[in-house]
């Protein structure tokens, strides 16, 4: 027993000493209650009249008012989400007669499905029997007309007119606006119950998601007079006017310009039609964000109207993915687009010079190892130098530097480019990606043989395969780094909020971030030169896309090897095929002496970096620059 | 003298005297002792929980959807409660710190990386969605209770200072996530452990004069929304559609129901849904209105039923840390019926307590439960002697 280890303890007086208490506390408890019970004596007795009147003339209710949306424009002030009204049709369980009757009538006539009258017939009985029951969201012009005609025959049902998220230009925006879509338990969780009060939507994605707070707005409320019975009547009609008190106004939501440019959102949507892929277009000295296209894409208003399940399910199970954000959360090998960066690291730590020369066979082998790394020109590029290992993609160059530049290295000026870590775009779910080092690969696996770092992982880091990944937002940013020699900005895709009475606009300011810090100036010119003869050169890769040109641009093409095709994923063969291509990837700015626009794109599966994904960055850059078809 | 099989296990004097006089136990008596159940406080518990049913499915607009909810979410704390019966205090008393710390640990999680909901951080997603403030509940008077077991009675001023700060952490981080109304119950139920480990009434008294600029104090660190709901108290009418509008609101639903009310589903207050949030915090409104003054007075007097029953449980009890832990558990279930009754009457200021076992919602209820469940464990294992 306690008692025995330690003697200070008295268990009597211990024990009387806690009765005590509880009396003690039983007193205070039976005080504290006899004050509720006092209190409800006088509320329910002594005063039971004067609330008892006041409950009889108690028919003021309040109606929370929804705000509306804040309007989304592009840079130059287009629209590309606005609120239209619509119709909504709805039934008031008190008036009508005979619920299921009318569902299955109104189910026969195709205003509504057969399959939902189980649904509503529950709403209606789970409410107040006065408010109504939506029926169906948005009301086609027929179904309209339709319905105008039976609408006698269906008293308690009826149209209403809201306000719809609409889209004008739908799936072209879709990745970079997002969507709104109806409220869920899950929301209702995470919002203020008092601003949404009356709001139907939130935003999902995209900056409808991110700039929710902006969008929104404030619900405001107003006096209804309720009759015996909970409706509404007249407010007029009742001498009740002129005690309400005031109604609180809602207050709109702000409106949101974005810095996405709607014609190259358009040029890049239809180049990338039929194919999956991203393209991410920014202003290298803001961050701005100039165009972000994933392909496939959706129309966001089916979820701003509300879709079938059979609808839902199609855009989910699509094997093509449409609902995925490519450019912001899809990872890729980055393959040789890399280079130039490598190039710095290799200068910088001193792994290699301007002139060092390395013969190029075709292929590279370790010392002590049978293995062929291979370049991707099977007859090899002859002696190449820095300059010519960027311009002409010379693979087996930075196998041969990657040794002595190792992985560690690589990974800190990767890094620095922003590659391996969250951008911090102003959109959700944006993905890391991976850039390896020593140290991620002990951390990363479990067993001791997978810890260790290989000889040839360095190999094929160097042209960015094995386990690197990008996105290709992180791909554009680095591009802008490189444009604009070692500054770097935050990509952000919105670019002012304005309020939505005043117009007063606030500006967003970019966010630098640390510099690329590269001692020698001339490293730059030597590898931004090379990347200019990607597009320019007499051997450069690209020179079929760049030649030309009415401006000069700069470049590097990339072609990532598709590692494997998941084993729970069924294709035929000829597609099974098709996605065992390599994927097409490019980075490139322009003007080169004065850049103004950074782009990086991915074509999966689209085999070639310069021949399929440099055309579309050049129309892109085109376009921006006033050169393009529309400017001509 | 207990008998268990052949063995006849003898007693120590201390124990002995500690011993209620036994009463010849009945067969049923037997099979619940067994069961670890204590019969008066299941009954009274269930009379509530049928009685809040009735009361909700009213509140709700005669939603059997929401009704079905309560009725899963009360079978799931009932199981708790049983479950928990079933653990021996000893083995209770054992693990509290590690749950204690455990529940430290959830904390600092929550505040660092837990889910946002209606503006704070109260939930953590580990598989499950919880908010670990419902296990400190039970967690600070554990701990206190654990602390004081083996220490002096009543406790010297180093021993109170060193629980003080037991509880006193878990409070601030509560408070910071920002979850007042629950920060101040849990401070409660620890300094609850304290007065009835006999903490004397000069330190109470002296404590007492502290508490002012401690209240100046907490009136800084309240959010926007708090100050307001202490300000509408003193003036409900300047904020008609806040926490203003629900006490008149509540009031009006309360006093228009008379002695006999005015039938159940029959309240105009709770069915032209004048009356917000009468399905959860206010729900005691709906009650006032439908079932008059002789429906609360009802409900009320199962509620100390509950209460008495618990106490008597405390005074029962063969070991300090029992004897605490079931005292802070039935004062504290108290002071949420006070705090609930009051706030509802327009007595004290509006905080977010619902009403155990009738308001809506189902958090808090395994909690509560629990502790039930923890009572009837202490009052079962009794005469199963401590080794």
């Amino acid at each position: 027993m306690s008692a025995l280890l330690s003697p200070i303890k008295d268990i009597h007086s211990e024990r009387r000493l806690f009765i005590a208490r509880v009396v003690l506390s039983v007193v205070v408890s039976l005080l504290l209650m006899g004050t509720v019970v006092a209190r409800l004596v006088q509320l329910q007795v002594v005063d039971h009249k004067l609330f008892a009147e006041k409950s009889q003339g108690n028919r003021v209710r309040i109606e929370p008012v929804p705000p509306i949306r804040g309007l989304v424009f592009d840079r130059k002030g287009r629209v590309i989400a606005q609120n239209l009204p619509a119709y909504q049709l709805e039934l008031i369980p008190e008036q009508v007669a005979d619920i299921d009757d009318t569902l299955n009538r109104l189910a026969a006539i195709n205003l509504i499905e057969f399959e939902d009258i189980e649904r509503f017939k529950e709403l209606s009985r789970s409410g107040p029997r006065f408010k109504p029951v939506t029926l169906e969201f948005r009301l086609s012009d027929e179904e309209i007309a339709n319905f105008a005609i039976q609408r006698p025959r269906f008293p308690g049902v009826d149209f209403r007119p809201r306000l719809v998220r609409h889209y004008p230009d739908g799936a072209a925006v879709a990745h970079a606006v997002g969507y709104v879509g109806a409220l869920s338990t899950n929301d209702l969780q995470r919002l203020d119950p008092a601003a949404y009060a009356g709001t139907s939507h939130t935003g999902k994605t995209g900056v409808e998601s991110s700039y929710e707070s902006d969008l929104h707005g404030d619900a405001g409320y107003r006096h209804l007079i309720a009759n015996a019975r909970g409706r509404q009547v007249p407010s007029r009609a009742s001498e009740l006017l002129d005690t309400l008190p005031d109604d609180l106004t809602p207050a709109p939501g702000e409106n949101v310009y974005l810095s996405i440019d709607l014609d190259l959102q358009m040029i890049a949507t239809k180049a990338l039609e039929g194919r999956r892929g991203a393209l991410v277009a920014i202003d290298p000295w803001t961050g701005e964000i100039l165009a972000l296209v994933s392909a496939p894409s959706f129309d966001p208003n089916l979820f701003a109207v509300g879709m079938s399940t059979q609808q839902y399910r199609e855009l989910r199970d699509n094997p093509d993915r449409p609902l995925f954000n490519r450019a912001v959360r899809g990872t890729y090998p980055p393959g040789s687009t890399i280079k130039p960066m490598l190039a710095l690291a290799a200068l910088e730590t001193g792994a290699t010079n301007l002139t060092r020369k390395t013969l190029c066979r075709g292929y590279f082998q370790l010392p002590g190892d049978e293995h062929r790394y291979r370049d991707w020109k099977p007859e090899g590029h002859g002696p190449v130098d820095l300059h010519d290992a960027i311009a002409q993609s010379c693979d087996v160059y930075f196998y041969e530097i990657s040794r002595e530049v190792g992985i560690d290295a690589m990974h800190d000026y990767l890094d620095r480019f922003g590659l391996g870590t969250k951008t911090g775009i102003d959109l959700d779910s944006e993905s890391s990606g991976l850039v390896p080092s020593k140290e991620w690969k002990r951390s990363a696996f479990r067993n001791r043989d997978d810890q260790r770092w290989y000889h040839g992982e360095t190999v094929i880091a160097s042209i960015g395969q094995g386990y690197m990944l990008a996105s290709p937002l992180q791909l554009a940013s680095a591009a802008a780094a490189l444009a604009t020699r070692g500054q770097r900005y935050r990509p952000h895709i919105v670019a002012a909020i304005e309020d939505a009475l005043t117009n007063e606009r606030r500006i967003i300011a970019p966010e630098r971030l640390p510099d690329v810090e590269i001692s020698n100036e001339f490293y730059w010119s030597t590898v931004v030169g090379a990347m200019h003869d990607v597009m320019q050169g007499p051997r450069g890769t690209a020179r079929a896309v760049g030649t030309g040109a009415p401006y000069e641009m700069a470049g590097k093409s990339g072609t990532a090897q598709v590692v494997s095709i998941a084993q729970d994923e069924e294709y035929d063969d000829a597609e099974l095929e098709e996605r065992q291509r390599d994927h097409a990837l490019f980075i490139s700015f322009a003007p080169y002496d004065n850049p103004r626009i950074a782009v990086a794109l991915i074509v999966e599966n689209g085999e070639s970096g310069s021949g399929v994904a440099a055309p579309i960055a050049r129309s892109i850059m085109d376009a921006y620059l006033g050169f393009g078809d529309d400017a001509s | 003298m207990l008998t268990s099989g052949s063995v006849t296990m003898r007693l120590s004097d201390t124990q002995r005297l500690l011993m209620p006089k036994a009463a010849p136990l009945s067969d049923f008596g037997l099979i619940m002792r067994r069961l670890h159940i204590d019969g008066p406080l299941l009954v009274a518990l269930l009379l509530i929980s049928c009685f809040g049913l009735f009361v909700l499915y009213s509140a709700v607009g005669e939603s059997n959807r929401l009704l079905m909810n309560q009725v899963v979410r009360l079978g799931v704390a009932f199981v708790a409660m049983l479950i928990v019966a079933q653990l021996p205090p000893d083995f209770l008393r054992r693990w509290t710190p590690w749950g204690y710390f455990a529940g430290l640990l959830l904390l600092i999680l929550v505040l660092t990386k837990g889910d946002v909901g209606q503006g704070a951080r109260r939930w953590l997603d580990l598989g499950i969605r919880f908010q670990p403030s419902e296990a400190m509940k039970l967690g600070v008077p554990m701990m206190t209770a654990w602390y004081l077991h083996d220490r002096q009675i009543p406790p010297r001023l180093g021993h109170l200072a060193i629980i003080a700060v037991m509880i006193a952490v878990p409070t601030l981080m509560i408070a910071k996530q920002p979850d007042l109304g629950t920060a101040l119950l849990i401070a409660a139920s620890g300094v609850i452990v304290i007065v009835l480990a006999g903490m004397s009434f000069r330190l109470m008294l002296g404590l007492g004069v502290l508490a002012v600029p401690g209240a100046m104090l907490l009136w800084t660190f309240m959010q926007d929304y708090q100050k307001q709901r202490v300000l509408t108290l003193l003036n409900p009418d300047s904020d008609p559609l806040g926490a203003g509008y629900n006490i008149i609101q509540s009031k009006i639903a309360i006093g228009s129901g008379g002695l006999f009310g005015k039938g159940w589903t029959n309240g105009s207050q709770a069915q032209l849904e004048f009356l917000p949030e009468r399905d959860t915090d206010f729900i005691f409104a709906v009650l006032g209105e439908e079932f008059g003054l002789f429906g609360v007075l009802t409900l009320l007097v199962l509620y100390l039923f509950v209460v008495g029953r618990g106490l008597y449980i405390a005074t029962q009890a063969h070991d300090t840390y029992s004897r605490l832990l079931a005292g802070s558990i039935s004062l504290t279930f108290m002071v949420y019926v006070f705090v609930n009754t009051a706030m509802v009457t327009g007595l004290v200021p509006v905080v977010g307590v619902p009403l155990p076992l009738v308001s809506f919602g189902g958090t808090s209820m395994v909690t509560l439960m629990a502790g039930f469940g923890i009572l009837m464990s202490i009052h079962s294992h009794r005469k199963l002697l401590p080794h």
